[in-house]
């Protein structure tokens, strides 16, 4: 059965952000676009499901400017998926609609037993993608998993909630599930496999192709601004004892935080 | 009629301190409130839901709702908002918000904005939200467009809370769960070792990188947590070395924090660790070396071994808090 890898490029994590002159997002002149990490943990479980027996054929899907992410989906093939699928779409193209194109993608392949996504993406942090491709896929999600069992009628994630406390889920499947640090340690390419990906064919589709179009838009990022400067900081001498005295001293007085 | 529907968050029985911050962003714009309120005990809520000027009260005081299931709370969520029409939904950037709302958000071919910092809401219910982006290194304004909802997850902290001025004695409307079979379950729920807040809802953050030389010494920043009410975070080093679970990183691969007081201990500041972290309104930096990168980003710095000061801060702490 097959299993899905919905995958994004974003800006490493070193990058230093510049806003473009207009303020409609950052200047990409320069920046070096990567996987995003949280998607390395979907392709590895991915790739361990099919080590295991539990999937034939692992896809992966990139939605964004089609010249740029076959790079990430070409990792993506060196590390061993057997497919990818690049949909064509602007940068800034916003969760809703991302997600609509997902699951026109993943409805036009057919059968599968799982969608696996990254967490979130580190570019905007919006988190959405992933459930809002379940409910158009009709199928269960579950978010932030680090364990997983999958079997022919089920999946069994643990995720982790709020105060480190961790839940286990039952899910029949198909279903979407959103990888999180600590469900596997990601392999790297080996040398055969990018050179085996350098040869397979990209497929390649339009939001066009798909019936998505652009008044799918929900949300729009604009007007962006770095965070305010922060004035220098303030250093504490002395010896320790009296480094945190005055510490303690600045915080309740000066800075009334405490 | 534009008007603001407030899903509140609540345990043992009180409001979170994150739905009182929304209720009085609510409270602000002068439109009509709503609020909804699931899981058991949720009708005793009733008066202090009218105390902060809420008009509806929508209670779900059903067991079913006590245990987050995303299936459940999506029908439920999206029946409510359909029903009610509100031209604005404020909730928790929480896990369960940050969760749940999206997939409502796209039954109801709706928008959202998670993890926003900044709200306004206009008398005729035009909201202008501002979000971090790239963890903190920059920040947009985001518009909704053709969202006949406008739902906006607020992270906690970000907003002040005003006194309600005007008690109200709720309409209340209540609601039981659904019975149908459900292709989720919830299996089991196991708590973490902490009984602190979680990070993305601490006021007061300690957090320990390298500098804390092993796993056996986060037991200082527990202490010096304890006599703060504060939460323990850590860089991603001491994480990927397996000193501490991931649910305490902090930073663009961890979790992005805003606390009032941020106290990071033995944290030299990688780029990633500095986006999570910068939108704190006070960060003290403990550190050996007096050119590490996270005293850019402090207000106030000490050079030292974070081994010897941290257990004297406990102390000076402890006193001042006795008094």
């Amino acid at each position: 059965m097959k299993v899905f890898v919905c995958i994004k490029q974003v800006p490493d994590t070193e990058t230093k952000i510049k806003i473009k002159g207009d303020a409609s997002g950052i200047d990409t002149a320069g920046v070096k676009w990567v996987m995003n990490p949280y998607d390395e943990f979907a392709v590895e479980e991915a790739l361990k499901l099919k080590e295991a027996g539990k999937a034939t054929n692992v896809t992966v899907i990139s939605v964004g400017p089609k010249a740029r992410i076959v790079e990430t989906l070409r990792t993506a093939l060196a590390m061993g998926a057997d497919d990818a699928i690049a949909v064509d779409a602007p940068e800034d193209l916003d969760p809703s609609t991302t997600a609509k194109a997902l699951a026109a993608t993943i409805k036009a392949e057919g059968d599968y037993r799982l969608v696996l996504t990254g967490k979130l993406a580190i570019d905007d942090n919006a988190a959405s993608v992933s459930q809002m491709l379940a409910e158009h896929l009709g199928v269960p999600h579950s978010t932030a998993v680090t364990k997983l069992e999958v079997s022919d009628s089920s999946a069994v994630s643990e995720r982790e909630i709020e105060g480190g406390a961790r839940e286990v889920m039952q899910l029949a499947v198909p279903a979407v599930i959103a990888a999180n640090k600590g469900l596997n340690m990601p392999r790297y390419a080996s040398l055969p496999g990018i050179m085996k990906a350098k040869k397979k064919v990209i497929k390649e589709l339009t939001l066009d192709g798909l019936g998505v179009s652009a008044a799918e838009t929900r949300i729009h990022y604009q007007n962006f601004q770095m965070p305010p400067e922060k004035p220098p900081v303030k250093m504490i001498e002395g010896d320790a004892a009296t480094q945190a005295q005055t510490l303690v001293k600045l915080l309740r007085e000066e800075a009334k935080v405490i | 009629m534009a008007h603001v529907l407030v899903f509140t968050e609540f345990s043992q029985g009180q409001l979170k301190k994150s739905a009182l911050e929304l209720l009085s962003a609510a409270r602000k714009s002068g439109l009509k409130i709503q609020a909804v309120a699931l899981g058991s005990g949720a009708k005793n809520l009733v008066d202090v839901l009218g105390k902060e000027g809420v008009d509806d009260a929508i209670l779900g005081d059903d067991a079913a709702f006590d245990q987050y299931n995303p299936e459940l709370f999506t029908e439920v969520v999206s029946n409510i908002l359909n029903d009610k029409k509100p031209t604005v939904v404020l909730a928790s950037s929480s896990t369960l918000g940050r969760d749940l709302f999206p997939r409502v958000a796209a039954r109801l071919n709706t928008g959202v904005v998670s993890d926003c910092t900044e709200l306004e809401i206009s008398g005729t219910g035009e909201v202008k939200v501002r979000r971090p982006m790239y963890a903190g290194k920059c920040s947009a304004e985001v518009a909704f467009v053709n969202s006949p909802v406008q739902i906006v997850l607020m992270r906690p902290n970000q907003l002040t809370i005003e006194p309600s001025a005007a008690v109200k004695t709720p309409a209340i409307e209540e609601i039981k769960a659904p019975v149908k079979d459900l292709k989720t379950i919830i299996k089991e729920v196991v708590k973490g070792t902490s009984a602190k807040l979680d990070l993305s809802e601490a006021n007061i953050i300690v957090s320990g990188g390298r500098g804390m030389k092993e796993a056996a010494n986060f037991k200082l920043l527990e202490e010096l947590a304890d006599v703060l009410g504060a939460t323990v975070g850590a860089s991603r080093a001491v994480v990927d070395a397996g000193w501490v679970p991931h649910s305490m990183q902090v930073g663009q691969t961890g979790k992005t924090v805003a606390p009032t007081l941020y106290i990071a201990c033995g944290i030299s500041g990688a780029i990633q660790h500095l986006a999570g972290m910068s939108g704190s309104k006070v960060i003290v930096a403990i550190n050996k070396d007096p050119n590490a990168p996270i005293f850019q980003k402090a207000t106030y710095g000490i050079v030292g071994d974070a081994l010897e000061v941290v257990p004297l801060l406990t102390q000076e702490f402890k006193k001042l808090l006795q008094q």
